[in-house]
């Protein structure tokens, strides 16, 4: 503090109890030693209550075997597979259903924002419904609405909705084509790759060029064209080297293809619409917080509108959008958690609930779960403000 | 001047009306709607969609809706939802398992809250006092009168509690206790003392960065863990530790935006007149950082509220989960769309309305001169 000096000259006229800094340190001191006796009384309570109940503490346990099953999982998972292969499943499941609603609330909600902001009155009116809406519906009732009211009241296999006999709706899911791979395969994904690299590698180079002669060149259009042509290429050549594998209707369920169980369903599209209308409201101040005159200014030049939201309006309200855009990102993860409601097996359902249940670890399975979430917060973090730097206006 | 010739005086002819297309309903539909191929799409699809989901939905919600009768017999056949099935449970969505001689009790403690609310958005004298009422007096009351056992009221206990009761205990208690431990867990992350602040910002992170679900698991299975031997909690403040606990986080943040808003010379004023930290922040500093994140103290709570219907987790009957429990209730299986409807219903009525007062006290205490 400023009046450290001052109080450090005169010491006949301020007892020590005035003068800031001892001050400061004593606070301190008696702080960290109430912390200290708290969490020593915790931990001498926990150990004590440990010992009575017969629950050895430390990580041991992962390696048990687990003895239970998981409805839907991304490795191979038996019941024989320990719990530390069923923390793992969990985790998988908990990045894919944040990963895909992550893409699905960003596309939902910048549509919805930018609706919100038409010049058309009736849609811009739809969209201001469905955020207030949404946003003041809690997140768990929405997603017991899809399961319990929607997902669970479908019609059972035998009258499940189809279209064409390949995709097929019923109270046990969703189930679709998969692909099955022969020999040859591997060419497809390497073409990808290769194309993903080709398009990258011509939008830099297009870049450059449009910096250094100011001639423009389509590097989307063929970009999307190379990265979507060599796999089908690829696919020729070799003589399409998959076929597809229906689901089809045996006993009293579907087998075969690929199924999405019903509490991904639910959980998904509660979680993704219901961020999404809080995506859309930040799409919608980042944009109106640029100012009108940028957007008069294109105008002016004769730039069109579409071309004008592209090129100056939008590039501006990212920087606006990003940190408010990267808490909804951080809440949607966390709020992935509440799948355990309706049993889709993430994070918290399976560790939190069974492995809690089955081994008793109360303290290093809940310790485990937060720390993983804690994990992904900082990363996601860590990045968005890697990208918001990037993004900065550089002052000159 | 008599006779000369009159001046010649320009008489500009009327001026013609705007063009027939370009005003009134056809005008502002070719402005609104149709202008351009494009948004003429738009409408054209958005016509459709409301013409193919507000007519059967209206008829589901009111036309063919049945309310008469006291079971489920009364709705057979009827395509319309069966309201019947939410009038029959609305005592317990109301109150959960409070007995019925009591519910007055409940009603008694909102009234009062609310009323005493209310009466501090107009200005008067009093309406310090009834903030004071509000902060100190009335939790101790809601208490006494709530869970009784003294002064002749029966003893309810935390148990029976349910529905709206349990949700607006929760959400209340956990916004006004997390408000003092949110203020001092702001100031301390601002202090220039190293362990002070590092320990407000890690408790703050790291309750910021996991979810509520899991911090209420610690509260249910981990807090009987730490205490010593036969001390016990119910449910209920278990719940509420572990409520107030995530809320005094967020709390934490939103008041350092106020204090980051004031402007420093307020501090160096305030220094300058030889206050001490806790006069200045007392006296100067809090009450106008408090005053400037009052709406954003309202979009707390909503948060909160809607995040209350977790403390299933911890075994309590709030809202939803009576309204979950009662669709699995034999008698009235098959009618979750009416009980989650409703609860949506009930949920969007509070937090919308809180949402609007938030946006009102946004603008009065707006004094900034932008459009």
């Amino acid at each position: 503090m400023a009046k450290d000096g001052a109080a450090a000259g005169d010491t006949q006229k301020t007892s020590m109890m005035n003068d800031p800094a001892v001050r400061s340190i004593v606070f301190q001191v008696v702080l960290l030693g109430l912390v200290v006796f708290v969490g020593w009384y915790l931990f001498h309570n926990t150990t004590q209550n440990l010992a009575s109940r017969n629950i050895a503490s430390g990580f041991g346990f992962l390696e048990q075997p687990a003895g239970f099953d998981i409805i839907q999982s991304l490795i191979p998972f038996s019941q024989s597979a320990t719990y530390g292969d069923a923390f793992v499943v969990a985790l998988l499941n908990t990045l894919l259903i944040s990963a895909i609603g992550i893409v699905i609330a960003t596309v939902v909600g910048f549509v919805v924002g930018i609706a919100r902001l038409s010049d058309n009155w009736i849609v811009a009116r739809l969209a201001t419904v469905y955020v207030e809406t949404l946003r003041n519906i809690p997140l768990l009732l929405q997603i017991f609405f899809w399961y319990f009211a929607v997902l669970r009241a479908l019609p059972g296999p035998r009258d499940s909705y189809t279209i064409m006999d390949v995709f097929f709706l019923n109270q046990r899911g969703f189930y679709g084509p998969a692909p099955v791979m022969e020999d040859g395969f591997w060419t497809i994904p390497v073409a990808l790759i290769l194309g993903i690299a080709i398009a990258v590698a011509v939008s830099i180079w297009a870049k450059k060029r449009l910096m250094a002669t100011g001639k423009q060149f389509h590097s989307f259009w063929v970009g999307l064209a190379v990265i979507i042509g060599l796999p089908v290429l690829a696919a020729l050549v070799t003589g399409v080297p998959f076929t597809w594998e229906y689901p089809a209707l045996k006993g009293f369920n579907f087998q075969g293809g690929v199924v999405m169980i019903p509490e991904f369903m639910a959980v998904l599209f509660a979680l993704s619409l219901y961020t999404a209308s809080f995506i859309a409201e930040v799409v919608r101040s980042g944009i109106l917080a640029v100012s009108k005159g940028q957007s008069e200014a294109a105008h002016a030049l004769g730039i069109r509108q579409g071309l004008t939201l592209r090129l100056v309006v939008i590039p501006q309200a990212l920087r606006v959008m990003i940190p408010p855009l990267t808490s909804q990102y951080l809440n949607l993860l966390k709020n992935s958690s509440l799948g355990a409601a309706v049993g889709y097996p993430e994070l918290v359902a399976v560790v939190a609930g069974t492995v809690l249940n089955q081994t008793g670890q109360a303290i290093e399975v809940i310790a485990l779960t937060m720390a993983v979430y804690l994990t992904f917060s900082l990363l996601i973090s860590l990045f968005m403000n890697w990208y918001n730097a990037r993004k900065a206006l550089v002052e000159r | 001047m008599s006779n000369a010739s009159d001046p010649i005086v320009f008489t500009p002819t009327p001026a013609q009306p705007p063009p027939a297309n370009t005003v009134g309903v056809v005008g502002w539909l070719r402005a609104n709607l149709f202008n351009g191929w494009f948004n003429s799409l738009l409408t054209v699809l958005s016509v459709y969609l409301l013409y193919v989901t507000i007519p059967p939905l209206l008829d589901w919600l009111f036309l063919s809706a049945t309310v008469s009768g006291t079971d489920r017999s009364a709705c057979e056949g009827a395509d319309g939802a069966c309201w019947t099935f939410i009038k029959m449970r609305f005592n317990q969505i109301l109150f959960g398992f409070y007995p019925d001689g009591e519910q007055w009790r409940p009603i008694a403690t909102f009234v009062i809250g609310f009323g005493a609310l209310i009466s501090t958005v107009f200005p008067s004298k009093a309406r310090k006092w009834t903030v004071l009422f509000l902060l100190t007096l009335y939790p101790v009351l809601a208490f006494f009168l709530l869970s009784g056992g003294y002064f002749g009221l029966e003893e309810v206990e935390t148990a029976k509690w349910g529905g709206l009761t349990v949700t607006l205990v929760v959400s209340v208690t956990g916004i006004v206790a997390s408000f003092p431990i949110g203020i001092v867990l702001a100031l301390g992350r601002r202090s220039n003392m190293p362990i002070v602040r590092s320990a407000c910002v890690v408790f703050i992170e790291v309750v910021r960065g996991v979810p509520l679900i899991s911090v209420l698991f610690m509260a249910s299975v981990m807090l009987p863990l730490f205490l010593p031997e036969g001390m016990n909690f119910n449910k209920l403040l278990r719940a509420l530790v572990g409520v107030t606990l995530f809320t005094a986080a967020y709390m934490a943040e939103v008041v350092r935006g106020g204090l980051q808003a004031v402007p420093k010379g307020q501090y160096e004023g305030a220094a300058a007149l030889g206050l001490r930290y806790w006069q200045m922040m007392i006296l100067i500093i809090l009450p106008q950082a408090l005053k400037l994140v009052i709406p954003s103290i309202v979009n707390s709570f909503i948060s909160l509220f809607k995040d209350t219907t977790l403390v299933y987790i911890v075994g309590l009957f709030d809202v939803l989960e009576i309204i979950r429990v009662s669709t699995k209730d034999a008698n009235w299986i098959g009618f979750e769309k009416e009980g989650y409807v409703f609860a949506a219903f009930m949920f969007w009525i509070f937090c919308f309305a809180m949402s609007r007062v938030s946006l009102r006290i946004e603008k009065r205490l707006d004094t900034s001169h932008r459009k």
